[in-house]
């Protein structure tokens, strides 16, 4: 055959062999069909163990009761037991190494989110004690007179 | 006629080689189902469930997710967020979710006349519902979104291109751009906690007990347990995703 007819051949097989070696570098070896089909399946395998790896922030009331031993004990016999200490005092992340001191919020609305009276006749939140922000002490931070740990109301 | 001792052993051989033969051996499957059954499946299914009677809409699970999975606390996205749905006498509903909830729900909603009797309102949490078919994974044309074994649907960061068509695709709105990573971002169902045996950043920050997370293959998981014997609903049936966050209580209002 003659060459003018075999060279264009040639450009495009050594077009597919540089796109199939550019492929082969640029794919992760564990790229592939995983679990159930190609549909759902079709990935990189190791991003599974990337996202196991991502840093927990939140850990939970046990690894504060460790060494705050006093004030989890007052929280466990207040009606705010059901909240996590972290809700209020932020993620624990490593501490007490990094950070040394946790930041708590002592913000109105942190107790508001709760608190601030909604007339709602189904909803569990219109069960809930409740205040209206702009009447009641608006300039005042709630935990001045509330315990945060251990509200009760009854014994003011 | 005649029978050589030859043809009658060939005859019996290959009669009875051709009747211990099943007939299975014919069947012709799909890649998949092949797969299917070489494969040795996962004995987690992770689902989800919400029980909306619970919630009071303090937010705290959408704010305990931004910090835990690092999504930009103040820009307008987050991978949960909570509705709040009210209901007045004159046949209005009213939905909104400021800031997605993180912050509470601590005013009144706006468009409430507040002369018109409330019938009803309550608080809808939602996040991803890891499809057991889910949309966004089929629409992505790179690979870089999947669905582990143990039913999560998960990103990959690295190899995202940042088309968004897994974002148009989400009948549930839950996926999202990450403005930093320049990469489609959604709820992972924590996966860096439930496969080390806690409980989502969600799940753990909520007061009332409203969402909790459960593997679905084992009976005796108290999630699995809830969904098996009351009556719950999940979002969207109708799309055919088969969604696996389930929900107590939900109202004809919810979309």
């Amino acid at each position: 055959m003659k060459n003018h007819v075999l060279r264009p051949l040639w450009v495009v097989i050594a077009l597919v062999v540089t796109v199939l070696l550019v492929r082969k570098v640029m794919v992760p070896a564990d790229f592939g069909v995983h679990g159930r089909n190609f549909t759902y399946g079709f990935h990189r395998l190791s991003a599974i163990d990337d996202w196991k790896a991502f840093p927990i922030k939140y850990r939970g009331r046990e690894v504060c009761a460790e060494c705050h031993e006093e004030k989890t004990e007052e929280n466990a016999n207040g009606k705010h037991r059901i909240i996590q200490c972290e809700n209020c005092h932020g993620p624990v992340l490593n501490h007490p190494e990094d950070p040394e001191v946790l930041p708590i919020e002592r913000t109105r609305a942190l107790c508001l989110r709760c608190h601030t009276s909604l007339p709602y006749p189904t909803s569990k939140r219109g069960k809930l004690p409740a205040i209206d922000p702009n009447d009641h002490n608006p300039d005042e931070v709630c935990s001045e007179c509330h315990n945060p740990h251990n509200p009760d109301i009854s014994n003011m | 006629m005649s029978c050589s001792r030859r043809n009658f052993l060939k005859t019996a051989l290959s009669g009875s080689i051709a009747a211990s033969l099943p007939l299975s051996m014919f069947k012709f499957l799909s890649p998949a189902q092949v797969q299917a059954a070489t494969k040795t499946e996962s004995d987690t299914r992770w689902g989800f469930l919400v029980d909306t009677t619970k919630c009071v809409g303090c937010g705290f699970c959408v704010k305990a997710c931004k910090k835990e999975n690092e999504v930009p606390y103040d820009a307008p996205i987050t991978r949960t967020w909570v509705e709040r749905y009210v209901v007045t006498k004159d046949g209005k509903t009213h939905i909104d979710s400021p800031k997605g909830g993180r912050d509470g729900f601590v005013a009144r909603h706006e468009d409430v006349d507040p002369n018109v009797e409330i019938t009803k309102a309550f608080f809808v949490p939602k996040l991803c519902n890891q499809c057991e078919n889910p949309a966004c994974v089929q629409v992505c044309p790179v690979g870089a979104t999947f669905q582990t074994s143990d039913g999560v649907v998960l990103i990959d960061r690295s190899w995202c291109i940042g088309c968004g068509y897994c974002v148009m695709a989400c009948p549930y709105g839950v996926r999202f751009f990450h403005p930093e990573l320049k990469v489609a971002e959604k709820c992972t169902f924590c996966y860096h906690r439930i496969t080390k045996g806690m409980k989502t950043a969600c799940v753990q920050a909520c007061p009332f007990g409203a969402r909790q997370v459960g593997n679905l293959k084992d009976p005796d998981d108290p999630v699995t347990k809830t969904i098996m014997t009351e009556r719950v609903a999940v979002l969207k049936d109708e799309y055919g995703t088969k969604p696996q966050v389930f929900y107590i209580g939900l109202d004809t209002n919810v979309r």
